[in-house]
């Protein structure tokens, strides 16, 4: 199906299941321990060995010398791979450096062998045995050194202007003109990466945990240099991925290698400490932001330029992106600088871009309004705009940006912040509140699904999709039993097989909207199947309560699809909506804090996001999202960061002891208030994504809301006590 | 992991002769960090000696009007004992300021005294570090030294103590007894208990080889209004930036340790008589000759003004 003109109604619009706030129908399977994940699944084939995964100890160099032998004679040991013997491998579509490394080593953890074993402590007492030998070389690590060396933007991604941004800044009688930072990130999602590998002659099934099943088995195999039919992927149960897993990673990789080398089923997980310096990461960025505005707060100018460091070959982190779109102004000016850094593979994590970019534009937004001696919700309103500000000629589909903020505002109380910051006293709290413009880009992703009716009513989905947490099944559930006029328990899912047609997969936001409408296509399909099959019109026909009928005739959905039973595949491909307009999902993020007037320390009291995201297909899932949004948006804001050794080149804090994230009691009251809307323009569901929205804005105003209650400004993340103690007033 | 033997050991004196006779040879209770460190090759016993059988496991008054705790009381246990709570409050409030709740179940009173530093150079066995490969180089001092020591380290070494319990007990003046391999026992002042780095930093604790710790005294009961206060990023379940223990009378005098700060739980009893002057004399006093790195020199003021919360909330 081709979704190029704007959805006309259709049956989701019944909204008889869609748009209930249903459970998940995985639920009792997780809180029962019956959803296997990858590195569960005793079941899925017999003889399993284990697989440990060795890191480089440098972080550029070569290998010099690898002395296996005492490895290789250490107990239940049954193969090493390396580079060396590990025979030609090709290189994934997706991944900068390779995922199994040598003689060269192109950044620090980098896997460079994987020792098989009968056990898990075999294997990884063997691993310790194994002796390598560096020669080092000087690697790059620094961002702030190769900024001030002097980057321009590359010709891969030129500086968008529009209007003369330098003589309106400068022109401008109120301006701002600061600097941001933001850290690297790890994603430190619950189930580290994890794949079990099987062959099967030349054949290969990885039981693994990934995001992107259709990219992820065409990239193992090319790194395997074999057919992509031969390689099966199946990764039903996700324990978090935040774009960790959007790629084929190392487990999987030399999972089937280790299982080839060792003739039996071999099966690998990441170790916690491996993660944060072998997997992608969250690209820190230095971000100077310029905004001219006139005395009464109309933004004229406003420019983003936004530093990151990747391996060569690697993308700049696009941290200007929201800045292009967000707010009216004739004279504007974003890029990115890109530097070259030998430091783990800079790459996607939840919001990749929109997030950081906004944890330093919604900071800047929030000191210009003060410089206006305006108020942060007003200033925001009247720098709205509903057509992209390059383009007067291209609206967006659905921009309810104001209503966000000021349905927000008022119910956030926020007429009951002080304008004045460091004004608020409770006791030993100094109390302030935040706010913050949530935004991040709607994509539309072309998606398969078939979709099955037998002859006891049961429509089963399969698709490639995956659920990482997020309420795939559920939604993709709900679709099909409005589509098909059916019960939630006549509704099978089956979800991320490599086997199933390809769908969107789960990243960008994307998932949700797209793999939806990719069952409805095919939906839409078999309604069409079920109709001739009956002799009917299917035009006509009205799928509900497991009949299917016409005027008086009637017959049961099972009736219809027989013994044999019915099957239909499509796909939705997106044509050109997304270019005439811009799709987009928007937020107000409100925040309150309590500052330690002694220690410093910051507790989030209370936060209120209010979304406009097309429709929800399932408030309760989509509340889930948004809640664990907001939360990693606290983690950006007060704790999360990749501590760079810059002599040594690799992140030292590498588990999740060094690297906090919040814990629960770090996280307050979360109120998340849907408004009501439907975005044609976006898919036959008329949704769009939400999931990362949650997250767009938030650090930015747990950091106004720090402001508020100190009157100290930090421009540099996280927001740790130690960057602004000797600001804050002197213990009585 | 490398392979090890493993024995449950009798009584605590042949548990200490197993220790002397065996080269290698680690005592396990809990085993919340030994077992971590096993798993990671920073600790490599090749026979653990498993105690938790011991019956070292009961709180008792002692004949001086103080408590004696047994080595293998749980945290947990140790924290709600109603004693504890009642005259030594500094202490139940460290221990429930640590780690988790399951954490807690398991780890013991001699155990945690015995918890190694959380030191991230420590930690990766790929970067050089004089506590766990004598000799090799101190990675940290250069490096990532956020949470690491301002105060009593060395150019060998700047790990801290990530303890709690343990800050309490040195401002309690708990002493430490313990069993030797041939059978005797002795009574190690807390102060003394905790080692210096200097230039040899892989000796942590005054134990000798194969000595058990078997119980942790306090004395008779102080009074006083008991304060511990842990500074950390975040609320729950994170090593301390700092934390002051304090224990201060009405008459505006008192005791204080700090944790966070130092290679050990860091007390200076002669600077205690600046406590009635207020936290910044008695800061200064306390951390007398600390040389902070660039990245956590704001340990100093943060003390300072941890410290004078603390003795404003005791003044009530």
């Amino acid at each position: 199906m081709k979704f190029d003109t704007p959805a006309t109604t259709n049956p989701i619009d019944q909204m008889q299941v869609v748009g209930h706030p249903l459970n998940r129908i995985d639920g009792p399977l997780k809180t029962t321990g019956r959803a296997p994940y990858a590195y569960e699944r005793h079941d899925a084939v017999p003889n399993q060995a284990y697989g440990y995964v060795i890191g480089a100890a440098i972080a550029k160099g070569r290998i010099t010398a690898m002395d296996l032998s005492a490895a290789r004679a250490a107990p239940g040991v049954l193969a090493i791979v390396t580079a060396e013997n590990a025979g030609p491998l090709g290189k994934g579509n997706y991944n900068v450096a390779k995922l199994l490394g040598g003689p060269e080593v192109e950044h620090y953890h980098q896997a460079i062998a994987i020792v098989v074993a009968a056990t898990f402590e075999q294997a990884r007492a063997a691993a310790y045995l194994v002796k390598v030998d560096y020669a080092e070389s000087q690697g790059a690590f620094d961002l702030a050194g190769a900024k001030a060396a002097g980057l321009g933007p590359s010709q891969a991604t030129p500086d968008a202007r529009v209007g003369d941004f330098a003589h309106a800044f400068a022109a401008a009688p109120v301006q701002l003109d600061a600097t941001y930072t933001t850290p690297d990130q790890s994603h430190s999602m619950m189930e580290p990466h994890a794949s079990l590998a099987a062959w099967d002659g030349d054949r290969v099934v990885v039981w693994t945990s990934n995001q992107m099943i259709d990219w992820s088995t065409g990239d193992l195999a090319r790194t395997l240099n074999m057919p992509k039919e031969k390689v099966r992927l199946i990764s039903p149960f996700i324990g978090g991925g935040f774009g960790g897993k959007l790629w084929l990673r190392t487990d999987a990789v030399l999972a089937a290698l280790g299982a080839r080398a060792a003739r039996r089923p071999v099966k690998v997980a990441l170790t916690r400490p491996l993660i944060p310096n072998n997997t992608t990461r969250r690209a820190a960025t230095i971000q100077r932001i310029r905004i001219g505005a006139t005395q009464d707060g109309k933004i004229s100018a406003i420019g983003h330029e936004s530093w990151s460091g990747n391996l060569l070959g690697g993308h700049p982190e696009n941290a200007v992106e929201q800045t292009r779109l967000l707010y009216a102004g004739a004279n504007r000016l974003t890029g990115t600088r890109l530097a070259q850094l030998d430091l783990t593979e800079g790459n996607s994590m939840r919001a990749p871009g929109e997030a950081p970019g906004l944890m330093a534009l919604e900071i800047a937004m929030d000191e210009m309004a003060e410089k206006l001696g305006m108020d942060p919700v007003e200033f925001r309103a009247i720098n709205d705009t509903q057509v992209d500000p390059s383009n007067p000629d291209r609206p967006f589909s659905r921009r309810q940006l104001v209503e966000c903020l000021r349905l927000g505002a008022e119910r956030f109380g926020w007429v009951g912040r002080s304008a004045r910051p460091g004004t608020r006293r409770e006791g030993q709290w100094l109390v302030g509140m935040g706010m913050a413009s949530g935004f991040r880009n709607n994509v539309v992703m072309r998606s398969g699904a078939r979709v099955r009716l037998d002859g006891q009513g049961v429509v089963t989905v399969e698709t490639d999709m995956t659920d990482i947490g997020t309420g795939s099944y559920t939604i993709i559930a709900q679709t099909a039993a409005e589509m098909m006029g059916v019960a939630m328990d006549k509704v099978v899912v089956r979800l991320g097989d490599s086997a199933f047609p390809a769908s969107a997969g789960s990243g960008g936001q994307w998932g949700g909207n797209s793999s939806t409408a990719g069952v409805y296509a095919a939906c839409v399909k078999l309604r069409e199947t079920v109709a001739q099959k009956i002799g009917l019109n299917s035009a006509d026909a009205v799928f509900e309560d497991g009949q299917v009928r016409t005027g008086n005739r009637q017959v049961s959905l099972a009736e219809a699809a027989g013994e044999s039973g019915l099957v239909a595949e499509d796909t939705i491909e997106f044509g050109d909506l997304a270019k005439r307009f811009q799709e987009s999902t928007f937020a107000g993020h409100f925040v309150e804090v309590g500052v330690d007037a002694a220690t410093g320390e910051v507790r989030v009291r209370r936060m209120l996001a209010v979304c406009a995201a097309g429709r929800i297909l399932n408030p309760k899932t989509a509340r889930s999202q948004v809640i664990g949004a907001m939360t990693m948006g606290v983690g950006g804001a007060l704790v999360e960061e990749l501590a760079l050794d810059k002599r040594r080149g690799f992140f030292v804090n590498h588990d999740l002891a060094g690297y906090e994230v919040p814990v629960h009691a770090d996280i307050p009251h979360q109120e998340v208030i849907f408004l009501d809307e439907v975005d044609e323009m976006s898919s036959p569901m008329k949704a769009k994504g939400v999931g990362e929205l949650g997250l767009c804005g938030v650090a930015a105003a747990v950091a106004n809301a720090i402001y508020n209650a100190t009157g100290v400004r930090v421009r540099d993340y996280p927001i740790t006590l130690d960057k602004y103690l000797d600001r804050l007033p002197e213990v009585a | 992991m490398k392979p090890f033997t493993y024995e449950r050991a009798g009584s605590p004196a042949e548990a200490a002769a197993a220790a002397a006779r065996v080269q290698g040879a680690r005592f396990i209770a809990g085993g919340t960090n030994l077992l971590d460190l096993m798993k990671l090759q920073i600790e490599t016993p090749t026979h653990l000696i498993d105690v938790n059988g011991l019956a070292l496991d009961s709180i008792e008054a002692t004949q001086e009007g103080g408590l004696r705790i047994g080595a293998l009381v749980r945290n947990t246990d140790l924290a709600a004992d109603a004693r504890v709570r009642r005259d030594y409050a500094l202490l139940s409030r460290a221990l429930l300021a640590g780690a988790s709740g399951q954490l807690r179940n398991k780890a013991t009173t001699a155990g945690n005294l015995m918890q190694r530093t959380r030191c991230p150079y420590f930690y990766d066995t790929n970067q050089p570090c004089n506590k766990r490969q004598p000799g090799s180089g101190c990675a940290a001092i250069g490096g990532f030294s956020r949470p690491l020591a301002v105060v009593g380290s060395s150019e060998a070494c700047i790990a801290t103590n990530p303890g709690d319990m343990a800050v309490a007990m040195r401002a309690l003046g708990a002493v430490v007894e313990t069993v030797k391999p041939d059978g005797t026992t002795r009574s190690i002042p807390i102060a003394e208990f905790h080692r210096l780095p200097g230039d040899t930093p892989h000796v942590e604790t005054a134990l000798e080889r194969g000595e058990l710790i078997t119980a942790v005294t306090l004395p008779p009961p102080v009074g006083g209004t008991h304060i511990y206060r842990k500074v950390r990023d975040r609320a729950s379940y994170a090593f301390a930036l700092v934390s002051v223990a304090a224990i201060v009378q009405r008459d505006g005098t008192g005791r204080v340790a700090l944790g966070g700060v130092a290679p050990k739980p860091w007390r200076v009893e002669a600077a205690e008589a600046e406590l009635p002057r207020g936290a910044r004399a008695a800061t200064a006093a306390i951390l007398d000759g600390a040389r902070p790195t660039h990245e956590n020199a704001f340990k100093i003021p943060l003390v300072e003004r941890t410290l004078g919360a603390v003795l404003a909330q005791a003044r009530g």
